[in-house]
């Protein structure tokens, strides 16, 4: 059997009623689409976790109250306000061997004002190290100074979205603004650095941790502590120094569990990682489900086709084709569809993650196109398969016609 | 000498939902190499039954054919499959060329289906044929765009691409006018002439008379097998349906 005959046959064929071919591939194309974009999009967002690790420097810890798993989220994750963890923390931990800097953070959402204008702002109370802590710049003015750590002063840092949304092209410097009741003065305006997933820092406050645990929010506890390690081969030590002065401090005796939890940066974006992950391999079984209906309904059409063919059948297993012939033509023609329809996918599931990557880069995430070379070979292996599949039971059933029968079909 | 066709006692019964018809009942005959024969009968004769077996489509309920020397009962589909598109070529009534493919592809489908098949020669062939029926200027036309006289002289050339050793033809010109009809006679007699063995079904007179024997067949039996005195020469205009 020629093999180049069968191919063109197919292909004629599958042209000369282009309608009904695309509406037959259409649950391939949509299916394909959507893997490669939600593998694409599911990649980008893992890149730009990852590029998180850059903005903020890898050798950041962060200690969070409350018992959780290390290979999971924080407690405060689910709400859950958790009181245990104290400024004192922070200062005793400052004093850990390998650790370049600490800031505790009191948060709070609240109502700042400047003249007529108003909105709700989170805020943050923290210490002088923050900046380092977070690789934060200032554009203009300073940022807390460290004879104010530990103070109830009312100075506020502001972040570059907020700075704009209160006093546009005037200087804040200098000037007063209103948290909840309480009047603050502006002495700094930090650098716009992109939203993420740690911290959105365009659009919030920073005040010193002692005005916003007592002045504004009236709590004596703090919300979370960050550290600055000096060298990434110190990370594991310094984290299990400063778990056992933690356990030292809230009084856990041998046995208990920990009431908080140190995570390394880069084991939280692991856990982000994670669960973009997993959410993406759930959304791309959900899209296999569609092939697998795309996959039914080419099997249907084929079908019919096979009906419709039934003298064609007759006339060449009359001119010698074997059982063998007739299943491998519309064998042929089930994976050109589909294979056909797999590329057109591909390269409109390329196209919409294009169109999200470039919209996510408009807002201000460093998000990159990533079709990979396995994703693409995963659909196109796919949907071959599914030709295969479902063009099976068709083929069968047409080299199982009987010749002289069919000759006589009309 | 062994003939080319040898047919011994052969029956043929269908089942239909438990009731058995015998179609044909017991028919006995020999065809040697550059025969013209045509097996006439009315519908329901068993012609047509006949013929596919002949052609290999079938196979008989009981008794024997020899083909080309073998005993075809002993030959599984596959093989059968094979006989049929290196040894038989086949003509319709209704010509079944295959619609969206061109006159040079029609014509070279049984050449796909050898196994061995040489494509380049045959294309080379096909060319030739097509030229002595005289479509040589039609290859890249698709068979809706032909008359019916120019797709069955298309379906002879396809019959004949692969060197058959006998030609199958039910109702050549059971679709056709005079004109047609006498031109594809015509073809058929100058191939016999060049020493090609073919066997027609007919019920039409003057198509039959255009052979050199003929078989009657009435009922599943053979009633007549007698040479034809006078036959028709369609190249000397004598065929007139």
């Amino acid at each position: 059997m020629n093999t180049k005959f069968t191919v063109n046959f197919a292909w004629k064929n599958i042209v000369a009623n282009k309608r009904r071919s695309f509406l037959t591939m259409l649950g391939m194309i949509i299916g394909v689409g959507s893997v490669i974009s939600i593998m694409a999009i599911g990649a980008g967002a893992q890149s730009y976790v990852f590029s998180q690790l850059e903005v903020f420097g890898g050798n950041m810890v962060g200690v969070t109250p409350g018992a959780s798993e290390e290979d999971g989220p924080p407690a405060s994750v689910f709400g859950v306000v958790i009181t245990t963890l104290t400024y004192d923390d922070a200062e005793g931990i400052k004093k850990i061997e390998h650790v370049t800097a600490v800031t505790p953070y009191a948060n709070g959402n609240m109502k700042v004002s400047y003249r007529d204008k108003a909105k709700n702002v989170d805020f943050s109370g923290v210490t002088s190290d923050f900046m380092e802590v977070e690789n934060s710049k200032i554009a203009e003015g300073r940022f807390l100074v460290e004879d104010e750590d530990g103070t109830v002063e009312r100075n506020a840092v502001l972040g570059s979205e907020i700075a704009k949304d209160l006093f546009e092209d005037e200087n804040p410097l200098g000037k007063k603004i209103k948290i909840g009741q309480e009047s603050f003065t502006v002495v700094g305006v930090l650098t716009k650095k992109g939203s993420s997933l740690i911290s959105s820092q365009d659009q919030q406050i920073y005040v010193p941790v002692r005005t916003a645990q007592k002045i504004l929010l009236g709590i004596d506890y703090i919300s979370l502590l960050r550290a600055k390690i000096d060298d990434e081969k110190n990370i594991n030590q310094a984290m299990g120094e400063m778990e056992s002065l933690l356990r030292n401090s809230h009084n856990l005796k041998a046995g208990m569990g920990n009431d908080f939890a140190v995570r390394s940066m880069s084991q939280a974006l692991d856990i982000i990682g994670t669960v973009t992950g997993a959410i993406s391999i759930f959304l791309g079984a959900i899209a296999a489900i569609s092939l697998l209906v795309g996959g039914v309904g080419i099997m249907n059409i084929m079908l019919v086709s096979v009906t419709e063919r039934t003298r064609e059948v007759g006339l060449r297993k009359a001119l010698g084709a074997k059982r063998k012939d007739i299943v491998a033509q519309f064998l042929v023609e089930a994976v050109m569809i589909t294979f056909v329809g797999g590329v057109i996918g591909i390269v409109g599931g390329t196209i919409f993650s294009y169109v999200v990557a470039a919209a996510a880069t408009a807002y201000g995430y460093r998000w990159d196109l990533i079709v990979s070379l396995n994703s693409v070979l995963l659909a196109v292996g796919v949907s071959t398969a599914i030709g295969l599949l479902f063009g099976i039971y068709p083929a069968y059933k047409a080299a199982g016609l009987n010749a002289i029968e069919s000759l006589r079909y009309e | 000498m062994s003939s080319l066709i040898k047919v011994e006692n052969v029956t043929k019964s269908f089942e239909n939902g438990g009731l058995v018809t015998q179609i044909v009942k017991g028919v006995s005959f020999e065809i040697q190499e550059g025969e013209f024969v045509a097996i006439m009968g009315s519908s329901g004769s068993g012609k047509s039954t006949l013929m596919n077996i002949l052609g290999l489509l079938d196979k008989p309920t009981s008794g024997k054919y020899f083909f080309d020397g073998l005993d075809t009962g002993e030959l599984d589909d596959d093989k059968l499959a094979e006989f049929r598109s290196e040894r038989i070529g086949f003509i319709f009534q209704s010509y079944n060329l295959l619609e969206r493919t061109t006159v040079l592809d029609n014509v070279l489908l049984p050449a796909t289906y050898l196994d061995n098949g040489d494509m380049k020669e045959a294309a080379r062939k096909a060319k030739v044929l097509l030229e002595k029926v005289g479509l040589a200027h039609r290859l890249d036309y698709s068979p809706n765009k032909l008359s019916g006289g120019e797709q069955q002289r298309v379906a002879i050339v396809r019959a004949l691409i692969n060197d058959p050793k006998l030609i199958l033809a039910d109702e050549p010109t059971g679709n056709l006018d005079s004109k047609s009809g006498r031109e594809i006679m015509e073809i058929l007699q100058d191939l016999n002439e060049e020493g090609a063995t073919i066997v027609m079904v007919t019920h039409e007179q003057q198509t039959a008379e255009c052979a050199r024997r003929a078989l009657r067949i009435k009922d599943g039996l053979i009633f007549e097998d007698v040479a034809i005195e006078n036959r028709r020469l369609a190249a000397n205009g004598d065929y007139n349906k």
